[in-house]
């Protein structure tokens, strides 16, 4: 049997794991409401943007050529896979679910016979990868220096990326986040992001009347592709910094409770220790006596 | 006026504006175009420069840069990178941070940093010069 000294110290020990993961979920919840609402802000204008692109593509449709960004390279041979995940651990399932959905496509793609690239962003990602396909990384980028994110941080990735496609080193490109939905729920989502995919639905109705350009489609179509890039990688690094949030406060919330639980059961064994030490001590002072 | 232009300004980290609104004054790239109800649909990219909102006596005045503006029966949209309100703007401060910018363009060590800073100086030079139109 574990004797009292232990008990105690193990005891403690749990309450102070018990302190630090409280005051985690505590500090997760209220980044949470900040990237919240960072995201949701966000939103209006990627939506907007979609819909721009949308009406410009549909009457583009047919037409033969077009932007590169619209129409793709004619081939879908050299995938470029984008991971983002976070620099920090202690997040629940949120990387792990990445780099899951992540790795499915990518042996899927390598059984295809397809040339597969890796461009990770967060220290997380690119960890789990590295051991798999250290070969394929072609890229990292690191966002330990980014407090609050801003649209300019998602710059230097557009920029890389878009740069690249022009040098024609990759096809396709699809992007690997976490959509936020709830605190409890964060769903792993693989967007196409270049060649630019768009939803048909969203076409506004014109009643019949047809867009002026200024000054043509094509040269607006060429303005509105990268920024489109940009915007869309913008919003999944903030859709998946609220996520990170929100998975670590569940995670924290659970690590808590159960830590709560192991106290209990620790304290109940403790004190019946304590108990029968007592009862031992009687006895034995009892049966001294007796024996006078 | 009976009707009003349904008006939406919106940036990539946020909706800056949405109201009903009289008149916007649109910096196109082929020129300012101003837009009331019922205006035909178009879709224009921005060039840096003055947008106005035009609702009652005095017209609001914004900086923008870079963007689309896209009409619709439903309204107004207009998409900016960045929009600044032009009582915001401080010359005195542009002006410095140009400074810091056009040293960083002679100090940059590679290609990369060139490129970033000639970015950064570029923007300050377009911001300043519209700013010279407007004084």
């Amino acid at each position: 049997m574990a004797n009292l000294k232990d008990l105690r110290n193990r005891i403690t020990s749990v309450q102070s794991t018990q302190k630090i993961t409280k005051a985690m979920k505590m500090v997760a919840a209220s980044k949470l409401r900040r990237a919240q609402e960072a995201a949701e802000a966000a939103r209006p204008y990627a939506e907007r943007m979609e819909n721009v692109l949308a009406s410009l593509a549909s009457s583009m449709v047919g037409q033969i050529g077009g932007p590169k960004l619209l129409a793709g390279t004619g081939s879908t041979q050299v995938q470029l896979v984008v991971v983002a995940t976070s620099e920090r651990g202690l997040c629940g399932g949120f990387n792990t679910n990445i780099i899951k959905g992540a790795r499915a496509k990518i042996a899927s793609l390598i059984a295809e016979g397809k040339d597969v690239k890796i461009v990770t962003i967060g220290k997380k990602g690119a960890a789990s990868l590295k051991r798999d396909y250290r070969s394929r990384i072609i890229k990292h980028f690191d966002m330990t220096h980014v407090k609050r994110l801003a649209y300019s941080d998602a710059g230097p990735i557009t920029d890389y990326l878009l740069a690249s496609y022009e040098a024609g080193e990759f096809d396709v490109c699809t992007l690997f986040y976490a959509k936020f939905q709830s605190a409890l729920t964060q769903i792993v989502t693989a967007q196409q992001m270049i060649p630019a995919s768009y939803d048909e639905n969203n076409v506004v109705d014109l009643g019949g009347a047809a867009y002026d350009y200024e000054p043509d489609e094509t040269e607006i179509l060429e303005e509105l592709l990268p920024r489109n890039v940009g915007v869309q990688l913008f919003r999944a690094l903030l859709e998946n910094a609220a996520s990170e949030q929100g998975s670590r406060m569940t995670a924290m919330d659970s690590a808590t409770r159960n830590a709560g639980d192991m106290i209990d059961s620790l304290r109940t064994t403790y004190n019946r220790t304590r108990q029968s030490v007592i009862t031992n001590e009687l006895i034995e002072i009892i049966s001294g006596a007796e024996a006078l | 006026m009976a009707e009003k232009l349904h008006f939406e300004l919106v940036s990539p980290e946020k909706l800056l504006m949405s109201t009903d609104v009289d008149m916007v004054v649109v910096p196109g790239v082929e020129g300012d175009f101003g837009v009331l109800i019922n205006h035909a649909p178009v879709v224009s990219t921005l060039r840096t420069g003055i947008l106005e909102v035009h609702n009652g006596d005095t017209p609001e005045r914004l900086l923008v840069r870079g963007g689309f503006a896209e009409v619709n029966p439903e309204g107004l949209t207009v998409l900016a990178e960045e929009a600044l309100p032009l009582a915001d703007v401080d010359r005195a401060t542009l002006e410095a941070e140009l400074k810091d910018a056009e040293e960083d363009v002679a100090d940059a060590k590679d290609d990369a940093h060139l490129a970033e800073a000639t970015k950064v100086r570029n923007r300050l030079v377009e911001i300043l010069g519209v700013l010279d139109l407007v004084a």
